[in-house]
């Protein structure tokens, strides 16, 4: 079956004198969706973070254990740069960039030193195409990214970590800030890009967890409850605390 | 119990009668001000007045030496300054962390916003008119008025980097870039229109002063534009003072007239940091 | 297994090297502010120290006649601080009440719209060179005040010091404002729910709440007003005397700055030296107040 893409051995987290993150041991397939979620404050989203090293930019943060993406420890010796172009990241709010919806999908790759015009213009409908947002944008590529809809902003900013052809795409709740009907769209954008790259949610609504993952990791105050496929967590958990959760009532 | 809330609002209402004329007072001042002047110099103020040289009789007396001289001595200053202020407050908002180095700078820096201006004169004197030998020239006052400035435009530009929301960041090194990329990418040219609101108030500030310049020897009779950044200058700010250190009343006259262009010039420099800010601001909704 | 993928490739290596070079380009940039101020320190004090190798300290600091040019030569520095202190009162006397009014009104009972005008204005206000205001005494205000007051003379404390009063209204203004907006709105809604009038939140919450930025303020407005410059060398006169009468004419320490480096006095003389003894008392005297003032802000600040 799949093979395995993060391997995330004893991975402790102090935000000063705050344990974060407790003890987390944790499988992420390749080319699966692993969900995570839990009660606000639970950790899911600092975890994420460490997946791509942004928790490097917050101030008296210190990580314990490893975590090994293609049988690598990404915290010894190896390039936050290349870590990231391999780990895209999608944020809670929708962030373009103050420019063009081109120059917003382009904006990695020139980055990353690619120049040729035709190869950029490739790589922003490509991408584009993958997030599903092409037909939409089509004919307005120098507009303003901020004249987007909220949920046609996420769906740039997806676009915009594709562009860099990342292997893994991180989901930080990309749909908490969004309408019913966007959110729909992203959660059928993530059940395709599953095809092609390993997709991690973060998600406070359970529901999506359900609809969308192939494994699910339920969070509580930094540990990791119980962690399993979507289905038997949420059939059969064997966690009365994960059982309480998902029942509703806590959280 | 009636009359006690009585005698409450009337306070009330005197205070606030009080305050507001606190607020009229300023603008009735301003008003004041203006009129003087336009009054004054109005009569004075004609196409001669801005292509002439300046003149021991009033009549003939133009101020075209110092209108020329201030442009070159600002452009030099902001050539100066804008960078280096600019620079200094990158590195201590994107590079110098919460490093001893850093702190220092910015505490120096403070202090440095609340020296006289003239004092900044006299190390102009010493350090570029004498020092360096650049002699009484357009480049000695315009390295004199860019340290002036520099502590504010380094403050008003850290207040536009520090605006830069955090999500553009994040957005960025998610992609995998590095800082310097991010900075060139995205912050920078988001911060760019306050950057430069907070720069035109402190320029203008520069071609308002006259006492550092007097200090770094930009006196006198200058009958002359300069046609290098080594030339001997004059400019608004002085030739202004000099016409009102006569005590002819034609002179008097003369520096009004003078007193409008520079004021012109600083109106202008506020219209254009406004409409920025405002531009800035329709974009950011 | 894979090979090491995360090897260097040149281009990333060019990125670091740029990284660390343009690193130390904005560092060499922010230590020009340091250098200015060790320059300004190590000028003044080398300068001074050839100004005190020929009158003694005590002469400079207790000596009550300023006459370094004529014979015989007195160099007691007092009348100079006389004239700047006097002036200084009497401008603080004007803007440090009409200022911070001017902020209760803006900050407490000004409509948004209101503000939205009235900001700008003070801004203008605040933007006049200080050359502008020093026409204003001597065309205006001393004229007016001659007919009122018969006895002025031309050249007068009083005129300067209504001059720069007005110069930094919209300094305490705008900085005792910004103090007065530190303060919550819910402390102003709790007085207002108990049936205050405005006046007593003003007085009784906000002025209190914010007082350390409003003593900050009036600090760095008296340091202001000792520093200011071409008012006082334009219409202050050129007279340095020890007196109290707001009348007559002095000279400021910034007076006489300006008027000896308007002459032509030989570099090297002890006259000449005498600019930076007395930049040297002006500087550690508007550095005290500035210092002072933070100390306040940092000491007395209240966190909401």
């Amino acid at each position: 079956m799949n093979t395995t893409k993060f391997e995330i051995q004893k991975l402790n987290l102090f935000y000063g004198d705050m344990h974060a993150l407790k003890d987390v041991n944790m499988t992420i397939k390749d080319k699966s969706i692993t969900a995570l979620i839990g009660p606000s404050g639970c950790g899911k989203s600092t975890f994420i973070r460490t997946l791509n090293r942004m928790n490097d930019l917050i101030e008296n943060v210190k990580i314990t254990g490893s975590v090994h993406l293609d049988e690598q420890d990404i915290y010894k010796d190896y390039d936050v740069i290349h870590l990231r172009k391999k780990v895209g990241m999608v944020f809670q709010k929708p962030n373009p960039f103050p420019m063009s919806i081109y120059d917003n999908v382009a904006y990695g790759p020139r980055a990353h030193g690619i120049k040729q015009r035709t190869q950029l213009d490739e790589i922003v409908e490509h991408s584009l195409k993958q997030a599903a947002i092409w037909d939409e944008v089509k004919d307005r590529l120098k507009a303003n990214a901020f004249g987007l809809s909220g949920g046609q902003q996420q769906r740039l900013c997806i676009a915009r970590a594709l562009a860099i052809s990342p292997e893994v795409v991180l989901m930080d709740e990309p749909t908490s800030a969004l309408d019913p009907i966007s959110t729909a769209k992203i959660e059928e954008l993530a059940g395709e890009l599953k095809k092609e790259y390993t997709i991690v949610i973060v998600t406070h609504n359970m529901q999506q967890a359900g609809r969308i993952s192939d494994q699910t990791a339920f969070f509580l105050n930094g540990e990791v409850v119980e962690f399993d496929n979507t289905v038997q967590l949420f059939n059969t958990p064997r966690d009365s605390r994960t059982e309480n959760y998902i029942t509703g009532r806590f959280g | 119990m009636n009359s006690y809330i009585q005698k409450k609002k009337r306070v009330d209402a005197l205070f606030k009668y009080i305050v507001m004329f606190c607020v009229a007072f300023g603008i009735l001042m301003l008003v004041l001000l203006l009129l003087q002047i336009f009054s004054q110099g109005l009569q004075k103020l004609n196409w001669s007045f801005l292509t002439s040289f300046p003149s021991r009789m009033a009549s003939k007396a133009g101020i075209k030496s110092a209108l020329v001289g201030s442009v070159w001595l600002i452009s030099t200053t902001i050539i100066i300054a804008l960078p280096i202020g600019v620079g200094t407050a990158i590195y201590l908002e994107e590079f110098g962390g919460k490093g001893k180095m850093a702190h220092w700078i910015q505490v120096n820096i403070s202090n440095l916003a609340g020296v006289p201006s003239i004092v900044y004169g006299m190390l102009g004197l010493a350090v570029f008119v004498r020092g360096a030998g650049f002699g009484r020239s357009v480049l000695a006052g315009g390295f004199t008025l860019a340290l002036l400035i520099l502590p504010v435009i380094v403050v008003t530009s850290q207040e536009a980097l520090k605006s830069v929301p955090k999500s553009l960041y994040q957005g960025s090194l998610a992609l995998g870039l590095t800082r310097l990329q991010t900075l060139k990418g995205v912050v920078i040219p988001y911060a760019m229109p306050s950057i430069l609101t907070g720069s035109i108030l402190a320029i203008s500030r520069a071609l308002g002063e006259a006492a550092p310049l007097i200090m770094v020897g930009a006196v006198g009779y200058v009958a002359f534009t300069p046609e290098s950044i080594m030339d001997q200058y004059t400019a608004l700010p002085i030739q202004i003072f000099n016409w009102t250190s006569r005590p002819q009343k034609e002179f008097q006259e003369v520096a009004a007239a003078g007193i409008i262009v520079l004021m012109t010039l600083l109106l202008s420099f506020n219209g254009l940091a406004i409409f920025l800010r405002n531009k800035f601001q329709q974009r950011a909704e | 297994m894979k090979v090491k993928q995360q090897q260097k490739t040149k281009r990333d290596k060019q990125l670091e090297v740029s990284e660390k070079v343009v690193k130390g380009i904005l560092l060499l940039f922010s230590t020009v502010t340091i250098l200015t101020t060790v320059g300004i320190v190590t000028l003044l004090l080398l300068e001074s120290y050839n100004f005190f190798k020929h009158v003694s300290i005590i002469e400079f600091l207790t000596g009550k006649t300023w006459a370094p040019v004529l014979k015989p030569e007195h160099f007691g520095v007092l009348p100079l601080v006389n004239g700047t202190l006097l002036i200084a009162f009497f401008a603080c006397l004007i803007a440090i009440p009409i200022g911070l009014g001017a902020a209760i009104y803006m900050s407490e009972y000004a409509h948004k719209k209101v503000r939205a005008v009235l900001k700008p204005i003070l801004e203008i206000l605040a933007g006049v060179p200080s050359i502008v205001y020093g026409y204003f005494a001597l065309t205006a205000i001393s004229p007016i005040l001659r007919v009122l007051l018969p006895d002025l003379e031309v050249f007068n404390v009083l005129s300067a010091s209504i001059a720069l009063g007005i110069m930094i209204i919209p300094m305490v203004a705008s900085l005792s404002e910004d103090a007065m907006n530190a303060v919550p709105d819910a402390m102003r809604k709790g007085a207002l729910a108990l049936g205050s009038t405005t006046f007593e939140v003003s007085t009784k919450v906000v002025v209190p709440g914010a007082l350390s930025g409003i003593i900050a303020s009036f600090v760095l407005a008296i340091s202001r007003a000792i520093g200011e410059t071409m008012i006082v060398a334009i219409a202050a006169g050129a007279t340095p005397k020890i007196t109290l009468n707001p009348l007559t004419s002095v000279q400021t320490m910034t007076g006489y700055m300006v008027s000896i480096s308007m002459g032509d006095i030989p570099h090297g003389s002890t006259a000449y030296y005498t600019v930076f003894a007395v930049g040297l008392l002006l500087f550690l005297m508007t550095f005290a107040l500035n210092i002072f003032a933070r100390f306040i802000v940092k000491r007395f600040r209240r966190e909401y």
